[in-house]
């Protein structure tokens, strides 16, 4: 809508009036704020150059950046190659993360419970309703599982989180594909809906007997009880750095047009089942070349030095084979 | 009157018309300002409308009346279908609830402060009710979620639940499972947000009653009881009803508490232990994230509100118009 986009793009530029000139600026995700700000602060200790990073949530950066408000956009859900060229955008992603399923059960601890695509799709459905049902029981027989009611948490709020794991969902099962299917807000058939990540980890830690999804940073530092997958390949897989990025590398990026890789269900026996990238979206031939150059600068630096801190804030960094066809497609795509 | 206009005289030359006229002036630059502030109510209302029929234009091309009835609210289908019959629902009935506790609750602690109070009770018992009004409406969601949320669903459910299993309707409005989020939850936080607008004002209406009336009544013999109901309630009527309107307006349009208390579920279940959403919770949580024709719903939705919090007020006054009138005969 055109007002909101006015009243976004006012705030945007009063934001960056008051920095410098160089500034870089940049709106969208919310998922990769942590980690962008960081790194911005890194880099502008280390260069002078600051970057203005607003995190409006996907829908706004893809918003913004067709509005030509900003230097880049930022969207955890990926724009297929076709909107891409509609608009004259290059689009790649920039750092990964996981969304793990979390449980409050007594007496069971992390990593102990496991679940596959069909059994999950069930719950959110509202087909399986009892921790104790069959479904879930021949999949966990040595775990004792109480005979109450499953309390099912989603999102509320429309967001990257619920698009991947929807998009999960409808690669596993066909009844949710064909009954919900995938999106950033889906017409959840059951379940309570809490806003944003810490309203999930929140509403799981305080409700006994509930199921819900965060992202893994959110399971890992609230310590939340998170439960494996049971992955394409039919391996049962714990939520570690290793499968996240098992998943990202057994992607086949080199074949995607725009990167357009959604890194759910992805092959091999190791990956982690519901992986996401969240994307950089930029002009291919931007009014302001100057700012993009920097942005450009500013991202290679990040993928160059930012893999520790990535770490640190539980993200995943982009594996380095990634990385090397992003330079490519920079070179090849970025006009100067 | 004659010395008067003698003194005049002799202070000097005194134009007459001239000093009206000064008079005039300032009187037709206060009409105006005072006017122009009025209009401006009427514009500034005006522009909200329009912009809202703007945005929701897509969106009532798209669904027409249907947009009323129709329960799904799915935003990622393909077409979106869009339907404001869940939000709808949820805000009337956590509202009900909410006025069904805030009134006799407010009116009562109203009564209480201005006839049967002790003295040094009525500063402290008064600022409290204040106070209440003064707390953010996100520490009120958060209250609800903490400590509420959890006493409802572990205490206060099960035994609703147990007392109306099998009840025939009453059954079905408290039926399990027990949940945290639910439009129970929203109500009982809404009753208590509204609670200081319904008793700050009958207080202060309840104050106007003339001592006399209240002694004469007291000299023949009656008790408070019938004091507080024949003498003070039909005096301050008016009042009281401006004060429930208030609250009313405010328990309609809640946001924040709301959608961190009620469970944003857009389907309707007979239960009011289960989650529900209200239109504000909707447009609050899915706008940032929307765009094209969900947006276009969402802020069809929002007209929606306007729409019903103008009916739903309009309606109050018709019923106080009625009053009036039989009070009048």
């Amino acid at each position: 809508m055109n007002f909101i986009k006015t009243v976004v793009a006012a705030g945007l530029v009063a934001a960056s009036t008051s920095a410098f000139a160089a500034d870089i600026t940049g709106a969208g995700a919310t998922f990769p704020f942590p980690i962008y700000s960081k790194w911005a602060d890194a880099y502008k200790k280390e260069t002078g150059n600051g970057l203005n990073y607003q995190s409006i949530g996907s829908g706004g950066g893809i918003k913004q950046i067709q509005a030509k408000t900003v230097t880049f956009g930022a969207t955890d859900a990926p724009l297929k190659a076709e909107q891409l060229d509609k608009d004259g955008l290059a689009q790649w992603p920039m750092v990964m993360g996981a969304i793990v399923p979390v449980v409050n059960l007594e007496g069971v601890k992390p990593g102990e419970l496991v679940f596959d695509g069909e059994t999950l799709a069930g719950v959110y459905l509202g087909k399986i309703t009892k921790w104790d049902d069959a479904a879930i029981k021949k999949l966990n027989p040595n775990v004792k599982l109480p005979s109450e009611a499953i309390t099912v948490v989603r999102r509320s709020d429309g967001s990257g989180t619920t698009f991947n794991f929807t998009n999960y969902l409808s690669k596993a099962s066909a009844d949710w594909k064909s009954k919900v299917g995938e999106g950033t807000a889906v017409e959840w058939p059951v379940g309570v809906g809490a806003k944003g990540n810490e309203g999930v980890s929140g509403n799981i830690s305080q409700t006994k007997n509930s199921i819900g999804y965060v992202e893994y940073a959110y399971a890992k530092q609230n310590k939340l009880t998170y439960a494996g997958l049971v992955n394409k390949a039919g391996k049962p897989v714990q939520p570690t750095v290793e499968a996240f990025q098992a998943a990202a590398s057994n992607a086949d990026w080199s074949k995607a047009p725009g990167y357009y890789v959604i890194l759910t269900d992805q092959p091999g026996e190791k990956s982690w089942p519901i992986t996401a990238a969240t994307f950089i979206l930029m002009h291919k031939d931007a009014t302001d070349k100057a700012a993009s150059q920097e942005a450009i600068k500013f991202f290679r630096w990040a993928f160059k030095n930012g893999d520790k801190m990535a770490e640190d804030l539980d993200y995943i960094p982009m594996p380095d084979s990634v990385v090397q066809q992003i330079e490519k497609t920079w070179a090849a795509e970025i006009k100067s | 009157m004659a010395v008067q206009s003698d003194v005049i005289d002799d202070a000097g030359p005194y134009d007459r018309a001239k000093a009206l006229s000064a008079f005039k002036l300032g009187d037709v630059t206060f009409y105006w300002i005072t006017r122009l502030s009025a209009i401006s109510v009427l514009l500034i209302l005006g522009g909200i409308i329009l912009s809202l029929i703007v945005g929701a234009f897509p969106a009532i091309r798209e669904y027409g009346l249907s947009f009323l009835w129709t329960q799904r609210w799915a935003p990622s289908a393909d077409p979106p279908v869009l339907g404001a019959l869940g939000p709808m629902y949820g805000t009337l009935v956590t509202s009900f609830i909410a006025m069904l506790i805030a009134i006799p609750v407010g009116l009562g602690i109203a009564i209480f402060l201005t006839e049967l109070c002790p003295q040094w009770a009525r500063r402290p018992i008064g600022m409290a009710v204040e106070l209440l009004a003064g707390i953010p409406s996100i520490i009120y969601g958060m209250w609800g979620f903490f400590v509420l949320g959890p006493f409802l669903a572990n205490t206060f459910q099960p035994f609703m639940i147990k007392v109306f299993d099998g009840v025939p309707v009453l059954g079905a409005i408290f039926a399990g499972p027990p949940s945290y989020l639910s439009l129970f939850n929203a109500a009982l936080i809404l009753a208590i947000m509204v609670l200081p607008f319904i008793t700050s004002i009958s207080v202060d209406v309840f104050k106007t009653v003339p001592p006399v009336l209240k002694e004469a009544a007291y000299g023949v013999g009656c008790t408070t009881w019938e004091v507080v109901r024949s003498v003070v309630i039909p005096y301050t009527r008016v009042g009281i009803i401006g004060g429930v309107m208030l609250a009313l307006g405010r328990a309609l349009g809640e946001t924040m508490a709301v959608t961190f208390i009620i469970g944003n579920s857009f389907r309707i279940q007979s239960s009011i232990f289960a989650p529900g959403t209200t239109i504000s919770a909707a447009i609050a949580s899915e706008f940032a994230e929307s765009d094209g024709l969900h947006q276009s719903g969402l802020i069809l939705l929002g007209l929606l509100l306007f729409v019903l919090t103008f009916f739903v007020l309009a309606a109050a006054r018709l019923m106080l118009l009625r009053l009036e009138k039989k009070a009048g005969k």
